[in-house]
């Protein structure tokens, strides 16, 4: 108590003033009764630029509580500097506990990724989102948009899959792959690869999207249907990669490419740390991994 | 009637919030409340502390006959402004048991902004031990068992049409002394439970 009590000293808890916080949670709450709608509200300036995860930002600082366990992470990894500047900003203004572990977060901040762990009931998703509006690149006003989505007009989408399909042969985006939430409104999920899209399905926890730039706040609620959307001939497919992680050896995860000289040498690893730790704590190695000793300490 | 508000009001109304926040998410629920304030509050404790959680000066709100006593306390407290009619309030105040439940006259959103609709906060006797009734919708896996006592008879009737209008229409905070349990416009009731 002591801790949180000096680390706010000066700053409200967690950062956003008490009028903030409740325009900030009605909306959020609107958003969990229409799930996949954007619901408007007065994004703030916040101590970081726009671009930079504002919208998660504030919405974690609206849910946030004393006893909540935090994790942040960018692109799956805890150490990246947007995951650690963030999570240092709610150890300094709320004082709540911050983990790595995906299993012991109760509110897991992201930047474009779902941790490979399958989520469970008491925990709660915070997407950064920069464009909420998956139908932006297509229509541009605002107004237009707007019309779209209460008429439940989504042909342009499916227009805009098709050309994909008649240029690539498939459907060739493979990130911020548009999905139909509950059977009613098509929602961008935020850049996540569309590897993690089977993940938003039914999946246990509640799930947030926060867009400060664009002023939006958005929602799954836990167990909807999360339909990523595609055609009959031309069904939706997770990406899937050819080879293991080469540090655990996981076949089941995301890699990311990583250069590892000027020769063209390269290695693909999980982007998820936590995943590749714990799994290389319980002893899998992959082709370029060292097993993990007690005397590597 | 001069009631105090929450004793630590930056903790207590998260606390409440997240109750709120976890019964809407999963309809149908017994949510504990996270906060609770004012029990001589004709509004009952865990509405009042939804009230002093979500209310202030941007939105308005609507007291149904029997609970017009509260309106010095909660103006007082959060700020907010009494509508002059029920499809101009965020949120409402309704006892289920003294007064007529009509959801088609608040505020059900628009096509474009269907979340400019009033969320309706009830008084119940009871959230466990009615007649259980099978919802099922987003936030629940399969279906649920819905059970409160008292409600009036025609609800399931408005229920539906309320839910026949999605994504327009209201959402229910149904609350007693102790918990607070959700029921958002995407829910159905499919019937008597078996």
């Amino acid at each position: 108590m002591s801790r949180t009590a000096e680390n706010y000293r000066g700053y409200n808890f967690a950062y956003l003033d008490e009028q903030t916080k409740r325009m900030i949670r009605r909306a959020i709450l609107k958003a969990i009764a229409i799930p996949g709608y954007q619901v408007p509200f007065a994004s703030r300036e916040m101590p970081m630029p726009y671009g930079w995860g504002t919208g998660g930002v504030q919405v974690t600082a609206a849910i946030l509580g004393p006893t909540d366990v935090l994790k942040v992470i960018d692109q799956g990894a805890d150490d990246t500097t947007n995951a650690v500047s963030i999570r240092q900003f709610f150890e300094k203004t709320a004082g709540v506990e911050t983990t790595t572990e995906t299993e012991k977060a109760t509110v897991i901040q992201t930047r474009h990724r779902i941790p490979e762990a399958k989520l469970q009931a008491h925990q709660v998703l915070v997407y950064q989102v920069p464009i909420p509006e998956p139908l932006r690149f297509l229509e541009p006003r605002e107004t237009e948009t707007r019309t779209l989505h209460a008429l439940a007009e989504y042909g342009l989408m499916h227009v805009r899959l098709y050309e994909d399909i008649a240029q690539h042969g498939h459907i060739a985006k493979t990130y911020a792959y548009p999905v139909l939430v509950a059977d009613r409104y098509v929602m961008d999920p935020s850049p996540i690869p569309k590897f993690d899209n089977p993940k938003m399905h039914e999946s246990a926890a509640l799930q947030l999207f926060g867009a400060g730039r664009e002023k939006r706040i958005y929602a799954i609620p836990p167990h909807t249907k999360v339909v990523s959307l595609d055609f009959e001939d031309h069904p939706f497919e997770a990406t899937k990669f050819d080879q293991p992680c080469a540090l655990c050896g996981a076949t089941d995860s995301y890699l990311d490419e990583v250069i590892t000289d000027d020769r063209g040498g390269r290695m693909f690893v999980c982007s998820d740390t936590h995943h590749c730790e714990t799994r290389r704590a319980e002893g899998h190695v992959g082709t370029l991994g060292t097993p993990v000793t007690e005397a590597a300490e | 009637m001069s009631l105090a508000g929450f004793p630590n009001p930056v903790l207590d109304q998260q606390a409440a919030f997240r109750a709120v926040m976890q019964a809407l998410a999963e309809p149908g629920c017994i949510v504990p409340s996270g906060a609770m304030v004012g029990e001589a509050s004709p509004l009952g404790p865990v509405a009042r502390a939804i009230a002093l959680s979500l209310l202030d000066f941007e939105v308005r709100y609507h007291l149904s006959p029997s609970l017009a006593a509260a309106e010095s306390d909660i103006t007082f407290h959060t700020g907010s402004r009494l509508a002059d009619r029920a499809d101009e309030a965020d949120f409402a105040f309704v006892d289920c048991a003294h007064d007529a439940l009509d959801l088609a006259r608040y505020a059900q959103g628009t096509p474009e902004y269907p979340d400019r609709s009033t969320t309706i906060i009830l008084k119940v006797e009871s959230l466990a031990g009615g007649p259980t009734l099978a919802i099922d919708g987003p936030g629940i896996p399969g279906t649920r068992e819905l059970a409160i006592p008292g409600l009036p008879a025609d609800f399931i009737a408005q229920w539906a049409a309320n839910a026949a209008r999605a994504p327009l229409g209201v959402d229910l905070l149904f609350t007693t002394n102790e918990a607070v349990l959700g029921l958002p416009r995407s829910t159905r009731i499919l019937g008597e439970a078996r």
